[in-house]
């Protein structure tokens, strides 16, 4: 153990902690809820949801529009928002923070525009096997429309990426790599400051889909040297319907706007429209006002815990979980990773994942099962879905005996 | 029995039971109660797809009456598929379409026949009733 790990050992009260979020006191058929779907959604703390209505009772307005009181308070909030957010992921300029709906509308917008502007015939993007659809789709239509080819990393039997392909894979045909930095089926954690070098080496630039790392791991893009990344609100503890691009200035000031709108024009005549400058150049219309500012208020709440603390208190959490888990008889993880980070994927003897998730639904305990959005991951492991169950920071070891207690009973019902 | 009378002995079995794991164990049970869809008619054509669990359903028409056979890949669908089968097979087909279903709302499964639960159950129920339509104009016509 280093240094840096024992300063974060035990830092963290989570009973206390749990305090902040009041769904964790729900009962569920009677029962307490366990809650094990954290990678579709994370609960949020009472200083967002007070955020919130704050901020619909008190200074709710359009921004970037009115000359009046309460639209420049909004507007503050707001732009105060994307300040944290660049200072969350340590970016250059609060300009390279982009809001948009979500993950998936991030990966859209660098799909569509900077496939228009950087893509022609015969030209590649190279994704991996593991990713979300939402990280497949929007490349594979950029492609088509392009001419352009989608090139895939497969991986492992331990779910982790094999480079050799990827090495294979990089060639100068390459205009773009679009990877998850961790897994939302198996928690594989990718190699992606090691990926990020290769690809620059060659002058490819790289989207980085941080969905599911971005509230698990302390994430510094310009020392990552990311090109591009995208995550969620509602994945770290924020409202619904938010989400951020971080792209470099040089890339977006070089890509074309995505959708056209109030807001993104500088002027505007029949004969030619000139575009706003970064970031509004990408905000068409009315954004997510509330959305953005409760995504501030998370981040808030995130610095306040430690994103050190936050992850070494889940890694201790997921090695505990792992350890459990692995003394089920018919067992078998999905992904076996050396990194893992926020979810593991099992399945027990032949065991139909949905029936799994059905008999633990009915004990109290939330996990998700299925395809994930993954299905040619799935294809790869010739399996139909698995059962996920994925961690946050409000977790116990308490609620993972109770998962190996509710497996159990499965186990006995069904198998 | 009527397709009523199948429903309410259904709900009758079910009142017995106090908890909820004799209740899923009883329905994993009847699974196993269900008639199997041949294996040359598992195929992609009788496929119901929901989103997490797969059913197979087969249909046939014999001397007015309708017959049903599926399978499921998940114990708990293949329960409930089989309590579906055994209240609609054997009834003629205009007695099928026209029947409400009432009986999984009233054993306490009503999300099941939902778009949350994903399991198909919903669009079986569908096309049992399409099959017993088309079946009724081959009667009728």
């Amino acid at each position: 153990m280093t240094n840096s790990d024992t300063i974060f050992t035990s830092t963290l009260d989570i009973e206390k902690l749990r305090k902040d979020f009041p769904i964790l006191q729900t009962k569920v058929y009677g029962k307490p809820l366990v809650y094990f779907d954290n990678a579709a959604t994370t609960q949020k703390p009472l200083s967002v949801l007070k955020n919130l209505e704050d901020y619909y009772k008190n200074y709710n307005s359009n921004v970037h529009r009115g000359v009046h009181l309460l639209s420049q308070q909004a507007t503050d909030a707001y732009e105060q928002a994307r300040k944290k957010v660049a200072a969350f992921i340590n970016a250059a300029h609060d300009y390279e923070i982009i809001f948009t709906k979500g993950t998936t509308n991030s990966i859209n917008l660098v799909a569509s525009s900077f496939g228009k502007r950087f893509l022609t015939t015969g030209d590649e993007v190279l994704i991996s096997e593991m990713e979300h659809h939402s990280n497949i789709v929007p490349w594979q239509l950029i492609c088509e429309e392009k001419n352009a080819a989608l090139k895939i990393i497969p991986v492992d039997n331990n779910g982790e990426l094999i480079m050799e392909e990827f090495d294979r894979l990089l060639t100068e045909k390459v205009k773009i790599v679009a990877l998850t930095y961790v897994s939302n089926t198996l928690g594989t954690v990718n190699p992606v400051r090691n990926i990020i070098q290769k690809a620059h080496a060659k002058n490819i630039p790289v989207l980085l889909d941080a969905a599911q790392a971005i509230q698990h791991i302390p994430i510094d893009v310009q020392e990552l040297d990311a090109d591009f990344m995208a995550f969620s609100s509602h994945k770290m503890f924020g409202p619904t319907g938010a989400g951020i691009l971080y792209g470099k200035e040089k890339y977006l000031n070089a890509m074309p706007p995505y959708e056209g709108g109030g807001d993104m024009i500088k002027n505007v005549t029949f004969a030619k429209t000139t575009y706003n400058e970064l970031p509004f150049k990408f905000e068409a219309g009315t954004p997510d006002m509330s959305g953005a500012i409760g995504l501030g208020a998370a981040i808030d709440y995130i610095q306040q815990t430690g994103i050190h603390a936050i992850q070494h208190a889940e890694e201790e959490l997921i090695a505990y979980a792992y350890d459990q888990l692995s003394a089920i008889p018919s067992l078998r993880f999905i992904g076996n990773a050396k990194h893992r980070a926020g979810a593991i994927s099992f399945l027990v003897g032949n065991i139909h994942p949905f029936d799994m998730g059905e008999i633990l639904d009915k004990q109290g305990i939330a996990v998700r099962t299925g395809h994930h959005c993954t299905q040619p991951l799935m294809e790869r492991f010739s399996i139909p879905g698995t059962v996920r169950a994925s961690f946050s920071v409000y977790n116990t070891k308490n609620e993972v005996d109770a998962l190996i207690k509710g497996i159990e009973k499965a186990r006995k019902m069904l198998e | 029995m009527t397709i009523k009378e199948q429903q309410d002995s259904i709900i009758d079995e079910f009142s017995l039971f106090n908890d909820w794991t004799e209740k899923y164990e009883y329905i994993i049970q009847l699974g196993k109660e269900l008639p199997l869809i041949d294996e040359q008619y598992k195929t992609d054509d009788h496929l119901i797809r929901g989103c997490q669990s797969k059913v197979w359903l087969h249909a046939e028409l014999k001397d007015g009456k309708v017959y049903f056979t599926a399978d499921s890949d998940a114990l708990i669908t293949k329960g409930l598929v089989s309590m579906m089968v055994r209240v609609l097979s054997e009834q003629p087909p205009k007695a099928i379409a026209e029947a409400p279903i009432y009986f999984i709302d009233e054993i306490g499964l009503k999300s099941h026949l939902s778009m949350t639960r994903s399991n198909g159950l919903l669009s079986m129920l569908k096309q049992m009733k399409m099959y017993s339509v088309a079946f009724q104009q081959q009667v009728t016509g």
